[in-house]
């Protein structure tokens, strides 16, 4: 070490406002914090401006400026589009229910099928793992969207006639979206928790065989249990994709009114001959929007832990 | 001497475990070859059909005619009769789109990272809990509010603009700028077209849409890179201050040399996901002016939904999975020379 690098540094020191080392001086201190304002500023600025949209009275079509709480500001528009939020017959609640329908089905069922699956090309030794999984991978690299036509195509070709559901034609309901999403979101659960799977290590599962544990018991006793947060997060993926689910939904369920869902009532009010007062617009977009980040914010911490968990194609 | 084996036999393989494998395998099997692999088969027969919207008329009863390869040199060729369609445009657009937006990424969720990461920072904590906030939106709604703050009329942007240039004594009227129509190019040399190819500038919805995903997507790159900077040790620096190293060379050395190995596959990851966005393009510029800000997911959408041309749409997806390929497989280069990585 040599001596003038040890002045220096006394002298630093010496110096508070602009100390290096330990804690910052308050110069430097107060212009960490303006630019932590000003990014924080980029952040909450859309969000600011959603909410304060939001509160603007109903025969306020635009906005006058750019205020935090406008005048006149009121939750009428909340209150509307709860009751009806576009000139489609069709209730908050009932859209809510349909992507609710949507977002669960899929995605139960893709974790459900998925985690056996993931078991086997984690664990297993089996001829085909190779090709079978190259398979999964090359299904995952397509978007959504690029299956849309076949998709479409099959199912309009299918009549369902069953004695609870009654008579439909398979594409034009939501039974035929939730089958068009889970085309893709099987193979993405399978790869993502096949991921997660290969993390676990080796040491109970195979204390658990030398005890004499069958495939089926080190699966279910064992892989099983230590798989719930990936199997959670998993399924929150699945279940946002649906959630927001837009290409199969509005390409499918054109004209049935009934079936529509919270991302087409969206869709219907920003569309291009739309004029609806952007206080409904925002309203809506804050209902739909919250109940998905206030889990996402709970769960945050395990998808962004293992990035080998990344999101649902779109 | 080994027993002769059926071929049944041999393709489910041999012994316990291999059969215990099919039995987990059953359900996703037969799902996936219903409603997965069929399709993209049948996509594949499609794509070398006629078919349209008047094939789907069961009643009618009509088949598509075999076309061979019509669909898909219509597709490379740009001749389609839909407006504004430019395949060699829409490539080329939408690889800029994926780099530009995933370098703008990188760049500030690193330097945010590095920020939040200061010694002594007041409210970090506060900080890191709001700077997630984007990351929790579904991005449809990203998309459809940003295309609301970027109107010329009423939108937030010309409103702040305004606000700002009160102060510089300038005239609200100034800021009546149509973002997402305008078809005007600000920057004319930052992708620029050549002699006979496609209109490639920029119009000004490209920038409007590269801020929106800028807010959209640099947390989550910042919190990676966090993690990343959380594992360096601290002996490393003080080993490298006793040493005589300078600041910058402790940033180039040590610092850059952690952030490597985390930031590179993630960033490899958010080009995919950025190349496929959707949204944005189909909710903020709706593709245009003149088709110039489409990307290859919108088009296809457009295809099967709007123009409802069931064979050329396939022939699309076919051609999209092949480009996917592609950067699928350089990608996994990328990544295999930076890190280990197994099948």
């Amino acid at each position: 070490m040599s001596a003038p690098s040890v002045s220096r540094s006394q002298t630093r020191s010496r110096f508070a406002l602009w100390s290096r080392r330990g804690q910052p001086g308050l110069v430097r201190q107060f212009g960490l914090q303006l630019l932590c304002l000003f990014v924080l500023f980029t952040v909450l600025f859309p969000i600011v401006w959603v909410v304060s949209l939001s509160l603007d009275p109903l025969n306020r079509s635009r906005p006058e400026g750019l205020t935090i709480i406008p005048d006149g500001a009121t939750l009428e528009a909340y209150a509307q589009v709860i009751r009806q939020p576009t000139n489609n017959a069709i209730s908050f609640l009932d859209l809510t229910l349909n992507s609710l329908k949507i977002a669960l089905g899929t995605s139960l069922i893709s974790v459900g099928i998925g985690v056996s699956a993931a078991y086997a090309f984690s664990r297993l030794n089996f001829r085909g793992r190779q090709v079978l999984m190259i398979a999964i991978l090359g299904v995952l690299m397509l978007p959504a969207v690029a299956t849309l036509v076949p998709l479409f195509v099959l199912l309009n070709s299918v009549k369902v006639d069953l004695p609870l559901l009654g008579q439909f034609n398979l594409r034009q309901s939501l039974l035929g979206v939730g089958l068009a999403i889970v085309s893709g979101l099987l193979p993405f659960a399978i790869w993502n928790l096949k991921g997660y799977l290969d993390t676990i290590p080796r040491d109970l599962e195979e204390a658990a065989a030398v005890d004499g544990a069958s495939v089926n018991q080190t699966f279910l006793k064992i892989i099983l249990p230590l798989a719930v947060p990936a199997i959670a997060v998993t399924g929150f993926l699945g279940f946002i994709a649906g959630w927001t689910e837009f290409y199969f939904t509005s390409t499918f369920l054109s004209g049935n009114i009934t079936d529509h869902t919270l991302a087409l009532a969206l869709n219907a009010m920003v569309g291009q001959f739309s004029n609806t007062p952007w206080s409904l617009f925002s309203a809506f977009a804050i209902l739909f929007a919250v109940p998905p980040a206030i889990v996402y914010f709970i769960v945050q911490k395990w998808i962004t832990s293992g990035l080998a968990i990344g999101g649902v194609k779109g | 001497m080994v027993p002769k084996r059926s071929w049944l036999s041999r393709l489910l393989g041999s012994g316990r475990s291999s059969r215990i494998a099919y039995l987990y395998l059953v359900p996703a099997f037969l799902v996936m070859s219903i409603i997965t692999i069929y399709p993209l088969a049948f996509q594949v027969w499609m794509s070398f059909t006629d078919m349209q919207l008047i094939h789907l008329n069961l009643r009618l009863g009509l088949t598509p005619d075999f076309v061979g390869l019509k669909n898909y040199i219509d597709v490379l060729a740009s001749q389609l009769a839909i407006p504004n369609f430019n395949f060699l445009r829409i490539v080329i657009y939408n690889l800029w789109w994926a780099v530009a937006n995933v370098a703008i990424h990188l760049v500030l969720g690193v330097a945010i990272a590095l920020l939040l990461n200061v010694k002594g920072l007041k409210f970090r904590k506060f900080y890191r809990a709001m700077f997630i906030l984007p990351v929790v939106i579904p991005p449809i709604i990203v998309a459809t509010v940003w295309a609301n703050m970027f109107d010329a009329q009423n939108g937030a942007i010309n409103l702040l603009l305004a606000a700002m240039g009160r102060f510089l004594g300038m005239s609200p009227e100034v800021f009546r700028i149509d973002w997402l129509r305008q078809v005007a190019s600000p920057i004319d040399w930052l992708l620029p077209s050549w002699n006979g190819g496609p209109n490639l500038s920029l119009p000004l919805a490209f920038y409007a849409m590269l801020a929106t995903n800028t807010w959209l997507g640099w947390p989550l790159n910042s919190v990676v890179a966090t993690g990343a900077l959380q594992s360096i040790p601290h002996e490393l620096y003080e080993a490298a201050e006793m040493d005589g190293a300078t600041p910058r060379q402790q940033f180039r050395h040590i610092t850059l040399a952690y952030l490597r190995p985390a930031m590179i596959p993630y960033a490899i990851y958010g080009f995919v996901i950025t190349f496929n966005l959707f949204f944005l393009s189909f909710f903020m510029s709706g593709g245009g002016p003149a088709g110039r800000t489409e990307l290859l997911v919108t088009q296809a959408y457009r295809l099967a939904n709007e123009q409802r041309l069931y064979g050329v749409a396939a022939a699309f997806a076919v051609i999209m999975f092949f480009i996917l390929l592609a950067i699928t497989l350089v990608a996994n280069r990328l990544t295999k020379a930076t890190q280990s990585y197994s099948l």
